[in-house]
């Protein structure tokens, strides 16, 4: 079993939900990225969604764009994000560590030889946000085959065919996105997203995570209510792009986040 | 008359927008259940008698067609090989053969209720034909556009706006037509309820390649009849111009059951392929995922999309339609490049010697039918896609000479 099942089954166990921070990797610059893995770790995070950059982030709001373009600028590629995550494994052999980006840069490395390093690396899945499970099967086996589990989303569009088949092929958790739109969006309704996990939970078993929308300790704690995962993206990687150059004062604002929302999802 | 543009059983692309390996669908799962309702949209119209005569009065009244097929006689005799028609899609409506494509995806988002059009351009063609027709019909239209593409097509963003659209202005990324259709995409999902995306070139997910090459195959449905009314036979070959590649499949399409018919799409080479500053994908890149569908690109070995150079804003873009890369692959159509210094030669020659100026886009194509014809015995024919007018380029062609328009 992989340390994501692992992870969630503790934390059900405790009766917690995951709270997952997603930050690109590379950004402002390679080097505070691991350092601030575990920072996110020691500060209350159960799994790490590290992004991939990407040059055409279609899916993403302009807060992510910039990051990957910030990352890319320091020539943060795929295979500098799977050294990253080797090295934060050399001291974290238990927090579960996700990539999530874009299916090119994985093409162009090849499906084999990506699942091989990712597994070697340390990831324990990978979500690559513009691959439909239609267009997914030779991803999966590759992943599968070196037992990275495969993370999909669902949207509010995403019918019960569709929540069927996804259901299907995922493993690990699947990661619901709370809001028509891109990544760094407002207007989270919680009751909604209730309704929308009530339909999911009847095809399947696995936790499902909720992201989009969710910036502080209050939206943290309304989600966790009815979510098994909290995701935060936008809300970290805009205290990254205010303080670029400062490391010390990212990763303190960041921490200070995320144990603000651990401290109100326990509570 | 109605119009037939269903394809026949068992044609291209597969149930889920597959050429080959290439097209499919690689989006956001958000988009998924709406390109699933386009699609059947689109399957249902596309057999409707009333959607097909609307879609045939307007191709007729508003957009001007059919279009000439005319016969480049000086230029023919001065290149001394095959005899070289030219389809006039530069005398349509707008100027430009994207008008074609604009008019049929307005029905469709009229017929869905749809109240909201969004639409990207490079050159601002297809911005001006979606504000175009957007206007005829009353919709409110938003168009994306690079802010490089912005400061070297001022004009074609002032008609978008005199047409009541509103121009955004894309700051990301390279700032050209790659990152305009992103945000794009990015507004589609976030407003997908009221809004219909009119894609204007054969990329994107499916069913956008397909659709956007039934409602561009009229250019080669009509030059076929043309041709064998007024030369008795079908064209020894076939030359188009390549960038996203809409104008080219209209005009390949209808032929590519015709063996015998030699078809090439020209893709822009910029400043040589060999100077890694040109747009050539299907000559110099290779297969990749953008933009919803899996096609050849321009990108570096870590997959990060790469910034083209083309002359012409139109050409100027990574990617290509996937039933290009399938139809190379195939080795049904040849796929060769042009540069921009051959591309502007083209440009005065036609100018001079035809009375006829093109679009630098189109003079890509007619560089490579320049090298071609006199290859050709002179009882042979090729047909050049005269994609668009070369209006809009005159500031670009005056600059490169130190005149200011």
């Amino acid at each position: 079993m992989g340390r994501i099942t692992d992870r969630f089954e503790k934390l059900k166990r405790e009766g917690r939900q995951a709270l997952i921070p997603y930050v690109t990797a590379g950004d402002p610059e390679p080097a505070i990225t691991v350092p601030l893995m575990h920072a996110m770790v020691a500060a209350g995070a159960d799994i790490i969604e590290l992004g991939v950059p990407f040059s055409d982030p279609m899916a993403d709001g302009p807060v992510i764009q910039r990051a990957a373009e910030r990352a890319l600028e320091h020539g943060t590629r795929l295979r500098d994000v799977l050294a990253m995550v080797a090295t934060f494994r050399q001291q974290d052999r238990d927090t579960p560590v996700v990539l999530m980006g874009y299916l090119n840069p994985v093409e162009a490395m090849g499906y084999e030889a990506f699942a091989k390093a990712a597994s070697e690396a340390g990831v324990d899945g990978v979500l690559s946000v513009d691959l439909p499970p239609e267009e997914a099967h030779d991803l999966l086996e590759a992943l599968r085959g070196h037992g990275v589990d495969p993370i999909f989303l669902l949207a509010p569009t995403t019918d019960d065919a569709r929540i069927e088949k996804i259901c299907a092929v995922a493993s690990g958790y699947l990661y619901y996105v709370s809001l028509k739109g891109v990544t760094g969006a407002g207007g989270l309704d919680v009751q909604s997203v209730a309704d929308k996990l009530a339909q999911i939970r009847r095809h399947t078993a696995l936790p499902v995570g909720v992201g989009f929308g969710i910036k502080d300790a209050d939206s943290a704690r309304a989600v966790a209510a009815v979510a098994d995962a909290v995701v935060v993206g936008s809300a970290l990687v805009k205290k990254i792009e205010q303080n670029a150059g400062q490391s010390d004062k990212i990763t303190r604002e960041i921490t200070d986040v995320l144990a603000r929302m651990r401290a109100a999802m326990d509570a | 008359m109605t119009v037939q543009i269903k394809q026949p059983e068992g044609a291209l692309p597969d149930d889920n927008g597959h050429f080959g390996p290439y097209g499919g669908r690689f989006v956001a799962e958000t988009l998924m259940v709406p390109l699933r309702e386009l699609e059947e949209a689109y399957d249902r119209y596309l057999s409707d008698p009333d959607f097909l005569d609307e879609l045939d009065q307007d191709l007729r009244q508003f957009v001007g067609r059919p279009s000439p097929l005319y016969l480049a006689e000086r230029w023919t005799e001065k290149l001394g090989g095959a005899r070289i028609y030219l389809k006039r899609e530069d005398l349509n409506h707008t100027g430009a053969h994207k008008v074609n494509n604009t008019v049929g995806q307005a029905l469709l988002a009229k017929r869905m209720g749809k109240t909201r059009i969004i639409a990207e351009t490079g050159a601002g063609q297809h911005g001006v034909a979606t504000a175009t027709v957007a206007a005829r019909l009353g919709l409110k239209c938003v168009v994306y556009m690079g802010a490089v593409d912005i400061a070297r097509q001022a004009i074609n963003v002032y008609r978008m706006r005199l047409l009541g659209a509103e121009v955004v202005s894309v700051a990301s990324g390279s700032k050209t037509l790659k990152d305009a259709l992103n945000e794009a995409m990015r507004d589609w999902v976030t407003n997908i309820d009221d809004t219909f995306y009119i894609i204007g070139t054969v990329a994107g997910p499916h069913p956008y390649p397909a659709m956007v090459r039934d409602f561009q195959a009229i250019i080669g449905r009509e030059a076929r009849a043309q041709i064998l009314d007024q030369e008795g036979r079908l064209p020894d070959a076939l030359v188009a111009c390549v960038g996203g590649g809409s104008n080219a499949i209209g005009l390949f399409h209808p032929f590519l059951g015709d063996r015998e018919v030699a078809i090439y799409g020209v893709e822009a080479a910029g400043d040589g392929l060999d100077s890694g500053r040109h747009a050539a994908p299907l000559c110099a890149g290779r297969p990749g995922v953008l933009h919803g569908n899996r096609t050849y690109l321009m990108e570096d070995d870590d997959g990060q999309i790469i910034e083209t150079h083309s002359i012409s804003a139109g050409l100027d873009y990574p990617g290509v339609g996937p039933e290009h890369a399938w139809l190379k692959d195939e080795g049904r159509a040849r796929y060769v490049a042009v540069t921009d210094d051959e591309a502007l030669a083209a440009f005065h020659e036609l100018t001079r010697v035809e009375g006829i100026m093109p679009a630098l886009e189109s003079s890509h194509a007619l560089a490579y039918a320049a090298k071609l014809a006199p290859t050709m015995d002179r009882d042979q024919i090729i047909i050049v896609n005269l994609s668009g007018r070369g209006d809009k380029d005159i500031h670009t062609v005056a600059a490169l000479e130190g005149i200011k328009v």
